[in-house]
């Protein structure tokens, strides 16, 4: 009868793991709380499921263990404890399904006021566009991208000149202002995933991918690549900082626009070319 | 449906059909190579793709050893990065479709198929026998690919492109990922061959009076999960016919334009997407090719050693059907976060919740089979407990990561790999390890030694239970996976390299105690405790035969004709606790049977 000291000790250390465990996720810090909310519901119903089941089998097996005067119990079908069990059943995963649809209806729909930053992935590291001040992002192809012009922008779009090009693993983000990453890959598949954000989103090459999420939190916060990209994806760190305007403020002016850029490669005819076609506007 | 009712049959013996073709003679073996070699008899076909997978499961079961040390113990075993993400990718393919996939199918479908429905063999022993060779070349083929220049493909085992085929990833400028793709695709053909055997002997070759509600559900798990295989590998198929002409003619099926250190390549406006939504295609009813046989075969087990009839039969039947119906449309539930329509999220949620119902049936009338029940301690029966453990465990995890909201932050992390370990890695493993067990006796006429495989037993399930559970948490932190150097940063509450280390040492501990099974296997069929027949007093018509172990051709000069479903156990008024599919109703005259 150990086996049912097995099943006993299995299903309750389970429950006592969770308890005692230190390992848990760190404080949110985006307004995501809606996805942890899922879980810890997705967790109780789940976790009342798996309890009440082990027990049950634990019962079933002390209680009818073999005796060979007795007789196992013959009933083919009950159907109606199998309708029974099926409607809770279904009623169980609905109560489920409903929240977790309505956290997704939220998390794909960004709201008006996002402002946008786009994230470069390429093996292995990041880079960083902010639109400028006429808050629209240039244009890219994968074409353009040489030394000059590592984002690979459009010269001839008008509202690339004043995007902000930050070539370099670190990002800075504002506190409390809905933030919209446009997400781009230059050679495999990378995903910007910071733990303390709950979000994520895989960046394809080919197409532009994104998620939205709130700062609420002023901090640093490392970011992993959470999508498999080769021999160095695991090195593929970086962090982003949660700032206050005025802090955020500073960190932009200190970073080059396309157009400051193209100047100091000394490329000023494209400049001209770039600023007519705005003219044009 | 002339034999369908009990009363029927009891009232009219000729409602037993007719035989539909006259008996046909089976091609006799006669030297060694025709007999155990190009062997066409489906029982040795069964054995020799259950040792094959087996043989490349245990370079699988190393990989992963392998791995699990330089995750908890980096520098122990002097590997970098690159071998790294090659033992990822090919711990992850060899599991999945040369061990699982294979011994499932390839092993118990040949095995148990036509002595369960009461058949001679396959209906084309000959293209069998081919379907065997063609999965060993494609094992060899695999294997070749450890020893050419830059080692076998580290795309990880599903292979995305674009990194699968570029220099940024191991074996993706070499050969490595080519013998994957044509390995995988040798795999595919030889699987067709066998696939088509096992589903038109299961329609064609079943004996008079075997109806299809009258099937153990053994042969209903292969047989829905083989009609799975035959519409899921062909996506695999072409998706790996087409990455390979991406890799090697320049082609852009999978290729958009990119760039990679610096160099843009020639590909233009490929998607990179096209492919996983051909991969999962395959790769979610992968997943229940891999469960539905388990399903079926636990079914079996508990209700043979349970002494009851499975409860709620029709209602199991019509579960694996609607389960793998269901299995083709969920597939993009893989694929949340990679960047397809968002929009896609609410149907592939909903789909895959409502899976969660036809499964969670299985469940309960597993548990109701126990209730009430005569349960017999074997270690079948140990081990179809412990999959219900784990199968419950892996299939709740599964209520969180199909629920697309709850995905976003545990997807990549270790609560998907934990979540998969346990509901398609342990959970039919240990239905393996417990079907052999069972049909041991059949298979050699001996007894496996039980002292031995009770410490396998205890040390296979705590083990593996101690590896996976814990490591749920990891994901609830976020840590992320196929990290080569374990990411210890402020992100995460608490230090992770202790769990890691206890993680690795379970993993150690319980893949050695596999080697302690196959040293059972080996000693105990030779000096083994002698079975006789039909030991474990099963129903069912693989205990039926002639012989035993069974020879070519299975049963006597008649086939045995059969009046009752596999489950007749614990009958009221029946002097034994089980009636066998063959006993005429007048044999048993006072048994108060209620289902056929």
């Amino acid at each position: 009868m150990f086996v049912v000291l097995l099943v006993l000790i299995v299903i309750l250390g389970s429950v006592v793991f969770h308890m005692v465990s230190p390992w848990w996720w760190s404080e949110i810090a985006s307004n995501w709380v809606g996805m942890d909310d899922t879980i810890i519901l997705t967790f109780w119903i789940t976790g009342a499921v798996f309890v009440a089941i082990g027990l049950f089998m634990a019962y079933c097996i002390w209680k009818f263990r073999y005796d060979k005067d007795k007789k196992a119990e013959y009933e083919p079908e009950n159907s109606k404890l199998e309708w029974t069990l099926t409607i809770l059943t279904t009623i169980g995963v609905i109560a489920l399904l409903a929240p977790g649809l309505i956290v997704w209806n939220n998390f794909v729909t960004v709201p008006k006021g996002a402002y946008e930053i786009e994230v470069v992935g390429q093996q292995w590291g990041w880079m960083y566009r902010l639109p400028g001040k006429d808050g629209v992002l240039g244009t890219t192809s994968i074409k353009n991208i040489d030394d000059d012009n590592p984002f690979g922008l459009n010269t001839d779009d008008p509202y690339s000149l004043d995007d902000v090009l930050v070539d370099a693993d670190d990002l800075h983000i504002l506190l409390d202002r809905p933030l919209k990453l446009n997400l781009r890959a230059l050679d495999v598949l990378h995903d910007f995933y910071v733990p303390q954000f709950r979000a994520k989103m895989d960046m394809v090459p080919g197409t532009i991918t994104y998620y939205w999420f709130t700062p609420i939190k002023t901090g640093e916060y490392e970011i992993l690549c959470a999508e498999y990209c080769g021999t160095g994806h695991y090195a593929m760190l970086g962090y982003v900082y949660v700032d206050e305007q005025k802090e955020y403020d500073e960190w932009v002016d200190e970073q080059m626009t396309f157009e400051e850029v193209l100047a100091s490669n000394g490329k000023s005819d494209l400049i001209k070319i770039a600023l007519n076609k705005k003219n044009d506007l | 449906m002339a034999a369908d009712s009990y009363e029927d049959v009891v009232k009219n013996k000729e409602s037993i059909p007719a035989l539909e073709v006259a008996p046909q003679d089976l091609y006799h073996a006669k030297s060694f190579w025709t007999k155990y070699i190009f062997c066409q008899d489906a029982k040795v076909i069964g054995i020799q793709y259950g040792l094959t997978a087996v043989a490349i499961g245990l370079v699988g079961l190393v990989s992963s050893w392998l791995m699990r040390m330089q995750i908890a113990f980096p520098g122990l075993i002097p590997m970098d990065a690159a071998q790294y993400y090659q033992l990822v990718t090919m711990h992850g393919m060899i599991m999945v479709v040369y061990l699982l996939t294979a011994l499932f199918l390839g092993g118990f479908g040949n095995y148990l198929i036509p002595l369960m429905v009461g058949a001679r063999d396959m209906v084309f022993p000959y293209v069998n026998m081919v379907s065997f060779w063609v999965f060993f070349l494609a094992v060899i083929i695999l294997a070749s690919s450890y020893f050419v220049p830059g080692g076998p493909t580290g795309a990880g085992w599903t292979l995305y492109p674009p990194q699968a085929i570029t220099s940024g990833t191991p074996g993706g400028d070499g050969l490595g990922i080519v013998l994957m793709l044509v390995s995988l695709a040798v795999f595919v053909i030889g699987f067709t061959m066998g696939g088509l055997n096992y589903v038109i002997t299961v329609l064609q070759a079943r004996t008079r009076g075997m109806t299809l509600m009258r099937l153990p559900l053994t042969v209903w798990g292969i047989f829905t999960a083989t009609v799975l295989a035959l519409f899921a590998f062909p996506a695999l198929f072409v998706a790996g016919i087409m990455m390979t002409l991406d890799n090697m003619l320049g082609t852009s099926f999978f290729m958009p334009a990119i760039i990679q250190f610096g160099e843009k390549l020639t590909h233009e406006g490929g998607s990179p997407i096209l492919f996983q939504h051909l991969f999962w295609f395959f790769g979610h009813p992968e997943v229940y090719i891999v469960a539905l046989p388990a399903f079926g075969i636990v079914s079996d087990l508990i209700s043979v050693h349970a002494r009851k009839n499975i409860f709620g039969y029709r209602m199991m039947v019509w579960a694996i059907v609607i389960i793998g119906g269901l299995s083709f449309v969920v597939w993009a539930h893989h694929m949340y976060v990679a960047g397809m329509n968002p929009w896609f999220g609410f149907f592939f949620a909903t789909t895959t919740l409502i899976i969660a119902v036809p499964t969670a049936i299985k469940v309960y009338n597993w548990v109701l089979t126990l209730w009430r029940g005569n349960i017999k301690l074997t270690l079948p029966m140990l081990f179809s407990i412990a999959f219900i453990i784990t199968f419950v465990n892996g299939g709740l995890t599964g209520l969180f990561l199909g629920n697309v909201a709850v995905d976003v932050p545990l997807s990549d992390t270790y609560f998907v790999v934990a979540h998969f370990h346990m509901v398609m890695g342990i959970a039919p493993v240990l239905v393996i390890l417990g079907s052999v067990y069972h049909w041991f006796p059949l298979i050699t006429g001996r007894f496996l030694n039980e002292r031995l495989g009770k410490i396998h037993f205890w040390v296979t399930f705590i083990g593996s239970y101690s590896i996976y559970f814990p490591m749920h948490y990891l994901g609830f932190m976020g840590v992320t996976r196929r990290y080569f150097e374990v990411f210890e940063g402020e992100a995460f509450t608490y230090s992770i390299t202790g769990i890691n280390q206890f993680i690795t040492v379970a993993a150690l501990v319980t893949g050695a105690a596999q080697f302690l099974f196959i040293y059972n296997i080996i000693v105990s069929s030779k000096f083994g405790k002698k079975a006789g027949k039909n030991p474990w007093k099963a129903c069912s018509l693989e205990w039926r035969t002639k012989d035993v172990p069974p020879t070519h051709g299975n049963f006597d000069k008649e086939l045995p004709v059969v009046y009752r479903w596999a489950y007749d156990y614990s009958v009221p008024g029946a002097d034994e606790d089980y009636i066998t599919q063959d006993t005429p109703p007048s044999a048993v005259a006072n048994a108060r049977a209620e289902q056929t």
